[in-house]
């Protein structure tokens, strides 16, 4: 799949994001809660999608429970969403998971099997009986037929048929995962397992019935700005290249929506660089064959959860996140952060640090500008206090990483970049080669990004990838090099 | 020489967030389909989002003065293909 095509599941969960948004800020948030789903879909209104308008409320009643915050698998069906609402309003933390399944919407795609289609041709040759290994096809009436219990799913078939008769019918979710961790269970709707789940979002992008949702916490932000308490906005490298603007007027925008500061997450990729340079040159002095990078919380999940022997090659440099958050609470330590993400493995990263409190996706950032009609395009221009490097405010496409570290390493030690552009079970298998053999054949730095093309590429990203790419390349052409930067100034 | 049709895509806050980054390949789209019988740019919001709960149809799209709400890349082509058989 390309990365970030169109989905008019995007537009749902954005405008449910907005409708929240704007409820919080009028004087009844519990009523005009409960009220979205009958907003959306007024009596009489077209029945867009589903069977009838009852089923269409009823997932969009489920989506703004995500919105709220909550798991729909653990939200009771009758429980109102202005119950739910003023829950949000009491909840002091997040919810440990940050994914859920919307169950009313999933039904809706078969359970992945092996399928004869019409093109069968009841042929002579019969090659699909003869190479099942399990007994499983037989002909009937002419025509093959594959008995389910038997059926392995294995796919040899499909392999076999002259006329490409016999297909496989995939599940998006299961097929998208790299870890199977999503499964369409005997009831019909997928589950997550969140001991192999590694938050890598790739589900969510992959539904096409847009059933997996991110647990919101934009009530959570919006209450602790209305409460008047300090709240510091810090954003990814990627959003940079998200919003139809330059960056100084983001920066603006994002105060116009009641932070008080505002800061790039690309500073504490700063100081990633710079350790992990260090940290690239001690290790090769002592005789390692190769390193990881560590930024990319997905990739860090998989190493905790299934990868335990890439643990010794992977670098021990904290991430972007991790600094910059440093850094906002030593300077503000009454302040409340929140982070500005582009993907899911970065909320739950984020749930793990203290001093991270929430995080935002682009779209529920997205939405907010909404809300409010900020036209961002419109904001002044002001600056961010501590400017990043080039190399940091890079470090949201794939090679970005590898690219900043290279540029702090002397030229005895020279690094040879091995780029993983996105976790899949190729490039899991492949990273499990090289931790196995103790060395990587192709080079020494292993970059890996869990996205296709890097946090440009995140589940909740709203901008086009080629599009923002540009934007964001141009940004990094007018900043410094980090080479030009004082090493004891980096990050403060 | 006929007029030229105009397209407008709004590359507004609001129509960028709910879509119309993905319609910014229309602007590389449409000139080479059309030639110069067809002129494209991103504009600024339309001012047509902020009216009551019209963000919700975004992103919007104006083809010479008729707006096409909800936009896709396959609506605004066959709108053009319509003005074109028309004129
Ligand atoms: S892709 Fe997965 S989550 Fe989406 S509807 Fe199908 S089974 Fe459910
Ligand atoms: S977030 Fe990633 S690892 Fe978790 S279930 Fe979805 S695809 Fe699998
Ligand atoms: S942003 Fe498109 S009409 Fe306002």
């Amino acid at each position: 799949m390309a990365i970030n095509t169109p989905k008019q599941t995007s537009h749902l969960k954005r405008e449910i994001l907005v409708r929240l948004i704007r409820s919080f800020l009028s004087d009844n948030f519990e009523e005009k809660t409960r009220m979205i789903p009958f907003d959306m879909r007024p009596k009489g209104s077209e029945v867009p999608y589903r069977c009838c308008i009852y089923k269409e409320r009823a997932i969009l009643r489920d989506r703004t429970v995500a919105g709220l915050g909550f798991s729909i698998e653990e939200t009771d069906d009758s429980t109102l969403l202005s119950e739910l609402a003023n829950k949000a309003l009491d909840r002091k933390e997040p919810e440990e998971h940050p994914l859920t399944v919307l169950t009313t919407a999933c039904k809706g795609c078969v359970p992945s099997r092996i399928y004869v289609t019409d093109l069968c041709q009841g042929c002579v040759a019969r090659p699909c009986v003869n190479t099942c290994k399990f007994g499983a096809i037989s002909i009937q009436n002419g025509k093959s037929v594959i008995d389910p219990e038997k059926c392995k799913n294995c796919g040899m078939c499909v392999q076999v048929c002259p006329y490409q008769a016999i297909t496989k019918i995939i599940v998006p979710c299961e097929s998208a995962c790299p870890v199977g961790a999503i499964a369409k269970g005997e009831d019909g709707h997928a589950k997550i397992d969140f001991e192999k789940c590694i938050s890598c979002g790739k589900c969510v992008a992959a539904c096409p019935f847009g059933a997996v949702h991110e647990k919101s916490q934009i009530i959570d932000v919006l209450k602790a700005i209305k409460s008047g308490k300090k709240v510091i906005a810090m954003l990814a490298p990627a959003i940079m290249g998200q919003l139809p603007c330059t960056p100084k007027q983001l920066h603006e925008a994002v105060l116009k929506l009641g932070f008080s500061d505002v800061y790039e997450v690309a500073q504490g990729a700063d100081v990633t660089t710079k350790n992990e340079a260090a940290e690239f040159v001690e290790r090769l002095e002592h005789g390692a064959e190769f390193m990881t990078t560590s930024c990319c919380a997905g990739y860090n999940e998989l190493i905790a959860k299934h990868l335990p022997e890439i643990k010794p090659f992977v670098s021990d440099t904290k991430t972007p996140l991790y600094y910059t958050a440093e850094i906002v609470k030593k300077e503000h330590p009454d302040a409340i952060t929140v982070f500005f993400s582009p993907c899911v493995a970065k909320r739950r990263e984020a749930l793990q640090n203290p001093n991270v409190d929430y995080v935002l996706n682009y779209e529920e950032v997205g939405a907010w500008f909404i809300a409010l009609n900020i036209q961002v395009d419109t904001c002044g221009e002001s600056s961010f206090k501590t400017e990043a490097s080039a190399e940091g405010r890079n470090f949201a496409q794939t090679g970005g990483v590898a690219k900043a570290v290279q540029a702090l390493l002397p030229e005895e030690i020279p690094a040879h970049p091995v780029l993983i552009d996105g976790l899949n079970k190729q490039s899991i298998r492949d990273l499990k080669k090289y931790a196995k053999n103790g060395v990587c054949d192709i080079g020494n730095l292993i970059e890996v990004m869990a996205c296709q093309g890097g946090c440009l590429g995140g589940n909740a990203t709203v901008n086009n990838y080629k599009a923002a790419t540009k934007q964001l390349n141009n940004y990094v052409k007018e900043s410094k090099p980090i080479k030009d930067m004082e090493t004891e100034k980096i990050g403060h | 020489m006929d007029k030229k049709i105009s397209v407008k895509v709004c590359l507004g806050t609001t129509c960028f967030v709910m879509g119309s980054a993905n319609l910014q390949e229309l602007i590389d789209i449409v000139p080479a389909k059309y030639g110069n019988k067809v002129e494209v740019s991103g504009v600024p919001c339309l001012g047509l989002c902020s009216i009551d709960w019209e963000f919700s149809k975004a992103p919007y799209v104006k083809v010479d003065d008729d707006v096409i709400k909800e936009a896709t890349v396959e609506k605004v082509l066959t709108a053009i293909d319509n003005k074109l058989k028309e004129s």
